[in-house]
């Protein structure tokens, strides 16, 4: 029983091997053949310079500085999003104007470092630094990749269109050269005294 | 002196055009490869990107030719020499056409063998005098994987001598004019590409170079024009098995009446000549390189006996008459 058993078993291994060849010989065929069909399949190719790839309008390509619905600069020169910034690309300075209005003084960002991560675009509380799909950033010159703020600051609002910091935020501040108090801005309570006993 | 100098223009022109023949498959099988990956492959320079290899040729010559101190000077030299000169040589005694070849050679099979040895040479001592790891590691692999093909290459072109009496190529495609021999040495035609594309050291049988192991295998310390003749042998050589392929099993120059008409023989000769290389780079884009021993156990374990088997049966229907 158990040395018919044994013998089976042999010629079954023996079968096996036969069959298994011949499978890998099949599949080899197989798998040129599945090849071979590809040749009446379009290619996925985009011929870059000619045709342009599609970027969708979050793509993360090149750096702006927005501007709000009534023209001034969304920027209040946080540096928020330099201490995001995991290569410190980006450096500013803030100064404050006249009418109490927060401003970058200067803004750089060096695009030879930027890995447009959208790090800054994430920190950022007034939607001012937004990444854009433009990736056509190339310069022969490494120092003009260093862009400054006249260079990063658009006219347009980008893909924030009605946002505006100020009008919501309970800075006392000149919009339009009309004085906004404390506590005048849209959806603001006034200021609560604190010191006073009622309720 | 007329028949020698006509000769040596023959023998011109075939080395003249088959080199930028075999620069030409370079940018062949790049578009091929690409269009099988739903790529388009080069398409640049010139129409179709056809002018590709010599963009290509124009970038190597501009190349440092290094030879590295640590190597074995002369040899390091010679060795892609040997390889390109080997299969030239092979071509001389490849029938073209009924007008065209440049030897009738009444032993031309062998010679072919021959050189198909010799060419190892090339490689292993590429290997040897790199004097560096990869390229020794893949000149061993080169000799034992060339040699052990070699015995079954041999033995499988022998049904085609058993049938048509002749070690001259002419004459094995002269002897084919009533049918090609693919209808009675399938077998032996399947042997014989096989061991093609281990002789030719082609994907998926590449592994004296394979670059996901070896760097670039016996090639890794070579630049310039010394690795551009290696990569021109590697071409002639797909060009020669194809060529072989069809002189032995597909009727060289000749077609089936209704076709034969049409084209001259050169161009029938070319085109099945193409068939092969075309399928050569469809072996290359689609299958997966084996592991070293599996390669020699195939070798040894199926093709060499396949390829007795394939003999013994031709010998024995060919003495049973069955081939009239």
């Amino acid at each position: 029983m158990a040395d018919s058993e044994h013998k089976y078993h042999h010629q079954k291994e023996k079968a096996n091997a036969l069959s298994t060849a011949v499978d890998m010989f099949v599949s080899q065929l197989r798998t040129m053949a599945l090849v071979l069909k590809h040749t009446f399949t379009k290619a996925d190719t985009v011929e870059y310079p000619e045709q342009k790839p599609y970027l969708a309008p979050r793509y993360r390509g090149r750096i702006v500085l927005t501007r709000d619905p009534d023209g001034e600069e969304r920027c209040v020169g946080c540096n928020l999003c330099a201490a995001a910034c995991p290569v410190d690309c980006i450096a500013l300075q803030q100064t404050i104007d006249d009418d109490g209005r927060k401003r970058a003084d200067f803004f750089r960002i060096n695009f030879s470092r930027c890995i447009l991560c959208g790090f800054c675009e994430e920190a950022c509380p007034t939607y001012a630094i937004q990444l854009t799909p433009d990736i056509e950033l190339a310069e022969y010159e490494r120092q003009n990749l260093v862009y400054e703020k006249e260079h990063l600051l658009i006219s347009g609002v980008g893909k924030y269109p009605d946002y505006s910091f100020y009008r919501h935020s309970g800075i006392e501040v000149n919009i339009n050269g009309e004085r906004k108090a404390k506590g005048g801005a849209e959806q603001e309570k006034s200021p609560v005294n604190i010191k006073g006993l009622m309720p | 002196m007329a028949e020698i100098l006509f000769k040596l223009l023959e023998m011109t022109i075939i080395i003249a055009l088959l080199i930028p023949i075999a620069a030409m498959l370079v940018w062949v099988e790049r578009r091929m490869i690409g269009i099988w990956q739903d790529r388009l492959g080069p398409n640049r320079v010139g129409p179709f990107g056809i002018l590709q290899s010599l963009a290509d040729l124009l970038k190597i010559l501009g190349k440092e030719d290094w030879i590295p101190p640590f190597s074995e000077r002369l040899v390091f030299t010679i060795a892609p020499v040997i390889g390109a000169v080997c299969v030239l040589m092979s071509f001389a005694v490849i029938p073209f056409s009924p007008s065209i070849g440049v030897s009738d050679l009444n032993i031309g099979l062998l010679f072919f063998l021959a050189m198909a040895s010799l060419s190892v040479y090339s490689v292993v001592l590429a290997g040897w005098a790199s004097n560096s790891k990869y390229a020794l590691l893949g000149g061993m692999r080169a000799a034992a994987q060339t040699i052990s093909y070699e015995v079954f290459m041999g033995l499988s072109v022998m049904g085609v001598v058993l049938l048509t009496g002749s070690f001259n190529l002419r004459e094995i495609v002269i002897a084919q004019e009533s049918g090609w021999l693919i209808q009675t040495q399938f077998l032996g035609f399947i042997i014989f590409l096989i061991a093609g594309i281990a002789e030719s050291h082609r994907l998926p049988f590449d592994l004296p170079e394979a670059e996901t192991e070896l760097t670039a295998g016996f090639h890794t310390e070579y630049s310039g024009l010394k690795f551009a003749l290696f990569f021109l042998g590697e071409y002639l050589s797909v060009t020669l098995i194809s060529a072989m392929s069809v002189v032995l099993f597909f009727g060289g120059w000749l077609m089936p009446e209704p076709l034969a008409s049409w084209l001259p023989p050169l161009v029938w000769f070319i085109l099945k000549i193409l068939f092969f290389v075309m399928f050569f780079i469809l072996l290359r884009t689609s299958l997966p390189r084996p592991r070293f021993d599996q390669l020699l156990s195939f070798g040894w374990k199926y093709m060499l006996p396949l390829a007795l088997i394939n003999l013994l049966a031709t010998a024995a229907f060919k003495l049973g008459g069955f081939y009239g």
